[in-house]
């Protein structure tokens, strides 16, 4: 029989509930995200309420047979937040508490394989945000940029963004799911706003610092006077920056 | 900010530079340790030209001004265009303001030499002294060191850039002579061979003393032109480059396809199209060269002068010895299996770890990412279904270039069109 388990969507509720697989001996069990509500849509449920003792001793046990750059790939993978992802996550940690030795680099396991996967997607679209990422400068200073990936890959900009521009106050907002990360030279915060609702995308473009137009205009054309039309290839173009960038990309607008 | 003028002149300058191949900005370790602006070690492209080459650093001449007159730029001396000038400063305020926006990486910063070399090259120093020093900035600097610059200049230039590199322009001696007689080839070398043991040198003194200054970090690189001249076949380019990968220790050697841009008796007609075939073969050439253990003579040699553009170097290569395939993707060691048609470096790293836990048939090797379609002539793995041991290198070829059509010969009549 199934048994579902119910958590709250952090990393930590999910190994709360890998320590409830194991309280429990719990053989087929299936992850939800999110509030207990409907009980009769299911045989056998269970709300997981994220408790820091035993989470713990599932994290310690983690540490114990993984090395650190594994631990990392785990809470990668759940951060992913595609829909296999925990189940991939818990069938990965069932089979390092099975195996004796490291099965970090096992890609013959199907876990293993798909968390690597997840990783894989993940990274590349971190990378991808530092990359396109376009900061404008508003009047008080502060550099501000707004996108839209795939994922939710905002937490792993943080490190990033913080060593470089350790002088200058930015915000990143993600558009797709509503918060951001800020900067105010000294520590970055998660913030939470909702541009959809009054007026804020517009006060945002009215409070530009007066050069910005300028710097932007710049930019739009030193992007087409280094293009070498008679290399022309759409095609690898759009395989380096995916049309459903282009929204936020001051050189494609 | 004359935002009128300073666009005009981006637009000469960038427009100008934009032949310089090299837009790397990784291999550096600069870090944002002074609250200051920027870092530099990632590598990051921040976009992508229509064409399809990465943008990842503000890539722009300080002038195209020049005393020279070689046939392949388009900055000669002889060239009806507009010139224009940057001022040390408008360089430094573009660079920061771009590099705030997060549109780049840092600067690669070249220039027509406009009246002599220690001139010239004096100028290209003071945009990055006062970068590093006035505005604390530690994102990426490529310099365009000018052949014939003093060794003082050299010096300095290394201790506030992460890379420096001298053009070559011409693979070959013979050819530079042809195309840019004015230019000499000795004072494109003698550079090189300063900042090779100067390298060295504060790399040494870096590792006893941890404050020493970081000296060209990312070391130095240098371009070619492919295709301006007949006289210089792939076994020419890629001898010379693994000379100076050898000899100077050069980073990388770009292969630059030559852009028809001026009408000249001794250059390809201005129709001609860009070789771009020819040059993504000398890439991956280079790249067998220096990540997967192949010597130059095995790739280019007497009997096979130019790299076959209908399938790659690697392939090309097993195709010529099939005497030390089926390779035993089980037991084999990684510089063999990095020896395989359709597996790379990933894959066969990949390969080498996952064969600890079980023995790997056809099913995992096609899971780690390796192209069995190419691969499966070149290996045995723990099953017997599809070997391919009988078959003769000619007949592997057709199987392949049926199955798979290469990515640029599929381009091509598209790029046909344009004309």
């Amino acid at each position: 029989m199934t048994t579902t388990l119910v958590y709250d969507g952090t990393f930590e509720g999910l190994l709360t509930a890998v320590f409830e697989v194991y309280e429990h001996k719990l053989q087929f069990v299936k992850l939800v995200k999110g509030e207990l509500h409907n009980t009769a849509l299911f045989d056998s449920l269970m709300q997981i309420i994220t408790d820091e003792s035993r989470y713990g001793r599932v994290l310690k046990g983690l540490q114990k047979k993984l090395s650190a750059s594994g631990m990392q790939r785990l809470y990668v993978a759940h951060l992913s937040g595609i829909d296999d992802a925990d189940a991939a996550v818990l069938g990965y940690i069932r089979y390092v508490f099975d195996a004796e030795q490291n099965i970090e680099e096992d890609y013959g396991n199907r876990y293993v394989m798909r968390v690597s996967e997840l990783v894989k997607m993940m990274r590349r679209e971190k990378h991808r945000m530092e990359a396109f990422v376009r900061f404008q400068k508003l009047q008080d200073g502060l550099f501000y940029s707004v996108i839209e990936p795939d994922f939710n890959v905002l937490p792993m900009l943080i490190r990033h963004f913080k060593n470089r521009y350790a002088d200058q106050k930015w915000m990143i907002y993600d558009l797709k799911r509503k918060y951001g990360i800020y900067y105010d030279l000294h520590q970055v915060e998660y913030m939470e706003m909702d541009f959809t609702e009054g007026q804020g995308a517009g006060n945002v473009i009215n409070s530009f610092t007066d050069d910005e137009d300028g710097y932007q205009h710049l930019w739009k054309n030193y992007f087409k006077s280094v293009n070498i039309a008679s290399r022309k290839n759409t095609k690898l173009h759009i395989r380096h920056i995916p049309k459903r960038y282009w929204k936020h990309l001051t050189e494609k607008i | 900010m004359n935002l009128e003028r300073i666009t005009e002149k981006l637009n000469i300058l960038a427009d100008a530079a934009k032949y310089d191949v090299s837009c790397a900005s990784s291999g550096s370790k600069r870090k944002n340790e002074n609250k200051g602006l920027g870092n530099a070690s990632n590598g990051i492209c921040h976009s992508y030209t229509e064409d399809g080459r990465c943008v990842s650093l503000l890539k722009i001449l300080l002038t195209n001004h020049c005393i020279f007159d070689c046939a392949y730029c388009v900055s000669r001396k002889s060239n009806d265009i507009k010139r224009a000038a940057f001022t040390v400063q408008e360089v430094v305020d573009l660079t920061i303001n771009f590099y705030r926006r997060n549109y780049i990486e840092g600067l690669f910063l070249s220039s027509g030499i406009f009246k002599d070399a220690d001139t010239t090259m004096e100028r290209l120093v003071q945009v990055a002294k006062k970068l590093r020093t006035e505005h604390k900035f530690n994102g990426y600097i490529h310099l365009k060191s000018i052949p014939g610059a003093s060794d003082e200049l050299m010096r300095e230039a290394g201790l506030y850039a992460d890379r420096l590199s001298v053009n070559l322009e011409m693979p070959t001696e013979e050819g530079l002579k042809l195309l840019a007689p004015d230019k000499d080839r000795k004072d494109m070398i003698q550079p090189m061979g300063f900042l090779r043991n100067e390298i060295i040198h504060r790399a040494e003194e870096k590792k006893l003393f941890k404050k020493a200054p970081m000296f060209a970090p990312a070391g130095q690189s240098t371009q070619v032109i492919v295709g301006a001249t007949a006289i210089e076949d792939d076994r020419a380019i890629l001898y010379s480059a693994n000379h100076f990968y050898k000899t100077f220790k050069l980073k990388r050697v770009y292969y630059s396809g030559y852009v028809p841009v001026l009408a000249d008796n001794r250059l390809p007609a201005l129709n001609t199209a860009v070789p771009m075939v020819r040059e993504n073969r000398l890439y991956q050439a280079d790249w067998l060269m220096r990540f997967y253990g192949f010597k130059v003579n095995e790739i280019v040699n007497n009997d096979q002068r130019h790299l076959d553009l209908d399938i790659d170097p690697k392939l090309s290569w097993a195709l010529r010895n099939m005497h030390v395939f089926p390779v035993d993707i089980n037991k084999a060691d990684l510089q063999m299996i990095l020896r395989v048609p359709g597996i790379g470096m990933l894959s066969a790293q990949k390969i080498v770890s996952t064969r600890k836990f079980n023995k790997l048939n056809w099913e995992h090797i096609k899971k780690l990412g390796v192209a069995v379609n190419r691969a499966q002539y070149f290996i045995t793995c723990n099953s017997n279904s599809f070997e391919r041991r009988d078959l003769t290198g000619t007949r592997i070829k057709q199987f392949i270039l049926a199955e798979s059509q290469s990515k640029y010969l599929k381009n091509k009549p598209d790029q046909l069109s344009l004309f």
